[in-house]
């Protein structure tokens, strides 16, 4: 679950930290990549395991999409940015979930059947559930080829550098709309790949996003900003204290504990774990 | 210019004193119990966001967890009333005051903490709160609680008939609300506030002490959303960790005061006039059908306005002033 947390919350720090743009709809870019790797398999019978680069791809769009139509506009606001940002995804998340309604209306809806629901598999006397157990993987993966890709590839390095200064880098030759809207598309894609591995095990409907976004954020914050590994960090130390917070409290208490690590880890340490900014 | 600045603050006075008397005529003329209650409200989010724009707007530490202070107000007033028979007035002021201590005490760790780390740190505590209640049996837990009616009166400020009494609890509340803003807009704590948005480095060496105003921001701030709190309680009678705590509350607190202008005098007032009918009528006339379409309405409208208007619709009015002045 720790992994599933830190996909869903790279893909924010990509876009919250990286970027420094802050955006509120993020659960709800994962309640779609829910509900597109559901009519995938409702409507082609396509498993959520081979869906998953689909719904990546489509995300990826999706998101690049969304800052190019939306966000682009909320970067360019003189005063109070932040608070425009926060407002224009909010608003946003708002107008996706009522979409997500009209359309998807709000009944819930699973996937009952796929390759790996359902099943469990031994390890040393451990039983784990598969569909988790993939997700963890596939999350290990994807943070591997992420960190890559922001260390050692021009894009990545161009990423860094727009936040840095756009102004400097736009005199390279640098166009910053281009870049952050690669780096929308690739925060989208991730949490793409995150939605689609949950849709195996959870229920999947208009709200899904909300219990994840902010336990996301914590995440993100948690790990300290503009670092991709503390976000990676920051998802498995919340899986952990999550697991651990339900042994010793009420489940519905659960994210107490979450919340708790992160107040006495920015209380000691400003800028979270591994934080930059 | 110092002199401009006195004339703006006296016209803005007068056109409050107008405004006041107007709203205060208005339900004579009103009196369908329903738009009642949307003016109700409308006057109770002003006051909210107004409270809300003394520490986000003026002293620009944005909080999102101001449905924490909201939250206590209300439970210490119901909970005072209910369990100790304490009338509600007395439920108020000691919701208000507690939210003060306790918002000062919050502040002391977290206004350390600057830009995204604050935000979420606020988010947090009052998530923490919200779910410590929601399974806090003797507070009612998840149920909530009711609010016994014990006739109306306004020793015990229930009003079973009539929304009167309210709507007019409500105009005052907004109109301290609005005077203690505009009072502290020209005090020493106004200008240290608004060293402390612009620069707290600079405001620091210049012998501002940033802990303490931002301290005394949030003391003021929580004080008055307390009071908000116990009078949404009253007004409703019924409370529960979900609406009167929950997340979603701290950013409806603070919506009217972002679009209609941060950090002015009006735009919390403008926001609230605009955007809760907006918000009532929409979820009434066609919130009904379940499908959603009223959130579509609300998202695009904030999404649409935080484009068009990034410094707030209170932009319209002054540009439309300088080019009378021209």
């Amino acid at each position: 679950m720790g992994l599933l947390y830190g996909l869903i919350a790279v893909g924010l720090a990509l876009i919250f930290g990286l970027m420094d743009v802050t955006n509120f709809a993020h659960g709800e870019f994962l309640m779609l990549a829910m509900y597109v790797t559901f009519f995938l398999f409702a409507f082609f019978a396509i498993d959520p395991l081979l869906a998953a680069p689909l719904v990546a791809a489509a995300m990826f769009v999706f998101g690049a999409a969304i800052y190019i139509v939306i966000v682009r506009f909320a970067m360019r606001a003189k005063a109070n940015i932040g608070m425009v940002q926060i407002f224009t995804t909010f608003g946003l998340a708002i107008l996706m979930r009522g979409l997500a309604q009209f359309f998807f209306t709000p009944d819930y809806r699973s996937i009952p059947v796929s390759w790996l629901g359902g099943k469990t598999v031994s390890l040393g006397g451990i039983f784990l559930p598969v569909p988790q157990l993939v997700g963890a993987l596939i999350s290990l993966g994807a943070f591997g080829a992420l960190f890559f890709f922001i260390k050692k590839t021009d894009f990545g390095r161009a990423l860094e550098a727009t936040r840095e200064d756009a102004g400097a880098v736009a005199l390279i030759g640098i166009d910053k709309n281009r870049v952050f809207a690669l780096g929308w598309g690739l925060g989208a894609a991730l949490v793409g790949l995150a939605g689609a591995v949950m849709a195996m095990f959870f229920y999947i409907y208009p709200d899904v996003g909300a219990s994840f976004a902010l336990i996301a954020y914590v995440t993100v914050a948690l790990g300290g900003f503009g670092s991709v590994f503390g976000a990676f960090a920051g998802g498995i130390i919340v899986g952990l204290v999550e697991a651990t917070t339900a042994l010793i409290l009420p489940p519905s208490l659960k994210s107490v504990g979450i919340y708790a690590v992160y107040l006495l880890v920015v209380f000691i340490r400003p800028r979270g774990l591994f934080g930059s900014i | 210019m110092d002199s401009s600045f006195a004339q703006r603050r006296r016209r803005d006075l007068i056109v409050a004193a107008c405004l006041a008397v107007l709203a205060a005529l208005v339900p004579l003329f009103v009196k369908d119990v329903y738009v009642q209650n949307i003016m109700v409200l409308t006057l109770m989010y002003a006051a909210l966001s107004q409270s809300w724009n003394i520490l986000g707007g003026y002293c620009g530490q944005i909080s999102l967890g101001h449905a924490l202070y909201f939250g206590l107000g209300a439970y210490t007033t119901t909970l005072l009333f209910t369990k100790f028979g304490v009338l509600p007035w007395f439920g108020m002021l000691g919701g208000g005051l507690i939210s003060a201590l306790i918002a000062m005490a919050l502040g002391y760790p977290c206004f350390r903490l600057r830009g995204h780390y604050f935000v979420i740190a606020t988010i947090v505590i009052a998530e923490i709160s919200y779910l410590l209640f929601l399974n806090w049996d003797w507070a009612g837990a998840a149920l909530g609680i009711d609010v016994p009616v014990r006739g109306d009166s306004w020793a015990t400020f229930q009003f079973t008939r009539s929304k009167l009494p309210f709507y007019y609890f409500a105009l005052v509340f907004c109109c301290v609300a609005w005077l203690v803003t505009w009072w502290l807009e020209d005090s020493k704590w106004g200008y240290w506030w608004r060293a402390v948005k612009d620069n707290p480095d600079a405001a620091e060496s210049l012998g501002v002490v940033v802990f303490n105003s931002k301290m005394g921001a949030a003391a003021v701030s929580a004080f008055l959303t307390a009071i908000g709190g116990a009078f949404y309680a009253q007004f409703v009678s019924y409370i529960d960790p979900e609406s009167v705590m929950s997340f979603h509350f701290s950013l409806l607190m603070a919506l009217p005061a972002v679009l209609g202008g941060i950090g002015t005098l009006w735009g919390p007032v403008l926001g609230a006039v605009i955007l809760i009918p907006l918000t009532e009528l929409t979820r009434s006339f066609i919130g009904g059908s379940g499908r959603g379409v009223d959130l579509i309405l609300y998202g695009a409208v904030i999404v649409l306005i935080s484009l068009a208007r990034p410094e707030g619709l209170i932009g319209l009015f002054s540009r439309r002033r300088k080019g009378v002045a021209r």
